[in-house]
């Protein structure tokens, strides 16, 4: 019974640091509104809805039930799914899941948060042990710069090196209308930029955005019928793996190793890095952008500040990341890991517009959580064998 | 943002909710706090099946999968294997800790996992990482891991 499985429309808001101007309910409609223009469907064509954000961010816990006026899910079959800082990933593969299923043709899969309503550190301390960790705990930015240091230490890599990868998103996101900061910096502004915790400067890291996003997902049966070039899912994988902090590999992202690997031979995809033309990773800090390819396996360990100062992930490079301008850009938590989605869809569907990267065959996107899980999806041209 | 809103001023709800909760820490963890705030010991759980010594101690071997448990005690030194240094105060910071605070994921002689403590008694730019230190404990120790206060350099 299982079927391919295909993205037919994308949709997104225009991501800010605040909208005051709608409810939750108002943000998610106009990304919903315009997934089902852009698939030419209507919300009557939609067989179940999969909708996702971080728990505690806007203090509603049932919110499947709360936004059925936003996202169209009056009397359809609706489920929540939440992950934390994947949750944008994990819900785009829970519908990946009901549609490969067999079970529903067209489903309709959102993320989205309010980050501007919440105190992002208090509903954050939530997701870590309340006995072990929160009692010696220094905040979420403090495990990414342990991350770093470990990095740093092990490889030789300088905060120079993470700059250049904040240069680059941030460039990049001059190309995204829907991006929530356009504005270019230079190294030395990165470099200048107040220090948060060592080596992270305030301009190596993600914002908190406002925003929405949505994606419709078909299955084989219907797929080609509704969009002629839809954008297929090849394979997902994801890894969740944290009890404590402690228990963690400190430079190097065992999640993102172990899924990516998975991914690479469902696909049969032997050098990703050659392989792969486009890359749209959950990267909401710039070292994330050095040590994470390296455990995708798109370099060796160690080699990424050279693949990057040599400009291989630029617009123009060998193979661009973050064409979007990246998490460090714009970042709505709950639905970052669908923009990912969305944004790798689009470059294979040649929907990207300005930031479009010719001639994508395949397309890889990817959900971060602070507790040092992935979530990844890969996407291509061509239909699966 | 003005052209967000045409003329109409935005309402907001400002709201706090206040959950209590009581967290119970389980008989595998509540025998390793009574033994540090008793006897300023640090203990930890051995898996029979792949040896290793998991600490914060486990009833239950995440990888084997076992309750094939034995406790051992762990020395109260052990090196740094990463670290963070908070540099502006927040919620989430304890309110006798003054920024800049350190903080070090620390693993202990005889552990396979790292604990993650304060770091104290030295200066941000005197940490690295592979360091020695030595855990301080609470003149008052009431059970929590907080029973031990930081851990210091090894002189
Ligand atoms: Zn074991």
């Amino acid at each position: 019974m299982a079927k391919r499985v295909a993205i037919v429309g994308t949709g997104q808001t225009f991501h800010k640091s605040h909208r005051p101007d709608v409810n939750g309910q108002e943000l998610i409609n106009e990304a919903v509104l315009r997934a089902l223009q852009d698939a030419d469907l209507k919300m009557k064509d939609i067989d179940a809805i999969v909708i996702g954000n971080m728990d505690h961010f806007e203090g509603i816990n049932y919110v499947d039930c709360w936004s059925v006026d936003g996202s169209g899910g009056t009397m359809k079959p609706i489920i929540k799914l939440t992950t934390g800082g994947t949750t944008g990933c994990t819900v785009a593969i829970g519908g990946y899941h009901l549609v490969g299923s067999g079970m529903f043709d067209r489903v309709l899969i959102i993320g989205w948060e309010k980050n501007s309503e919440s105190d992002t550190t208090g509903a954050i301390t939530t997701a870590f042990d309340p006995i072990w960790d929160r009692l010696v705990f220094a905040g979420a930015i403090s495990g990414l710069a342990a991350e770093a240091q470990a990095y740093m230490a092990r490889y030789g890599a300088s905060d120079r090196d993470g700059a250049r990868v904040s240069v680059r998103d941030r460039k990049h996101a001059m190309n995204n209308p829907h991006a929530q900061l356009r504005k270019e910096v230079s190294l030395e502004e990165v470099l200048a930029s107040p220090m948060l915790a060592d080596p992270i400067h305030l301009l190596d890291v993600c914002p908190r955005t406002d925003g929405a996003c949505a994606v419709i997902m078909a299955s084989e049966d219907v797929a080609e019928k509704i969009c002629p070039k839809p954008d297929w899912i090849w394979g997902t994988a994801a890894r969740h793996s944290y009890s404590y902090l402690g228990d963690a590999d400190y430079g190097r992202l065992t999640s993102m190793r172990e899924g990516s690997q998975e991914l690479w031979k469902k696909a049969g995809i032997k050098e990703p890095r050659k392989e792969l033309d486009v890359v749209e990773m959950y990267q909401p800090y710039s070292f994330g952008g050095l040590i994470w390819i390296e455990d995708m396996g798109l370099v060796g360990p160690g080699e990424a500040p050279q693949y990057i100062w040599d400009g291989n992930t630029d617009m123009s490079g060998e193979l661009p990341i973050n064409p979007s301008g990246g998490v460090i850009s714009c970042n709505p938590i709950g639905a970052t890991g669908l923009i990912r989605c969305a944004e790798a869809a689009m470059q294979v569907m040649g929907k990207a517009e300005g930031r479009q990267v010719p001639d994508v065959n395949f397309a890889f996107s990817s959900g971060f959580g602070g507790c040092w899980w992935t979530d990844m999806i890969l996407h291509g041209k061509n239909k699966p064998k | 943002m003005s052209d967000q809103f045409q003329g109409i001023e935005p309402m907001v709800y400002q709201s706090q909710i206040n959950v209590p909760y009581s967290w119970w820490a389980g008989d595998t963890a509540t025998r390793f706090f009574v033994t540090l705030r008793d006897e300023k010991k640090i203990t930890a759980t051995k898996c029979g099946d792949c040896g290793k010594v998991l600490l914060p101690p486990r009833k239950i071997c995440p990888r084997c999968f076992t309750e094939n448990m034995e406790w051992v005690k762990v020395s109260d030194e052990g090196t740094v294997l990463s670290f963070a240094v908070a540099r502006r105060p927040f919620a989430a910071i304890p309110a006798d800790k003054k920024v800049p605070v350190i903080w070090g994921l620390i693993q202990l002689d005889g552990a396979d996992t790292a604990l993650l403590h304060y770091l104290d008694g030295l200066r941000p730019e005197d940490v690295s990482i592979g360091m020695r230190v030595t855990a301080v404990y609470s003149e008052a120790r009431k059970g929590t891991i907080r029973d031990i206060s930081h851990f210091k350099p090894v002189k």
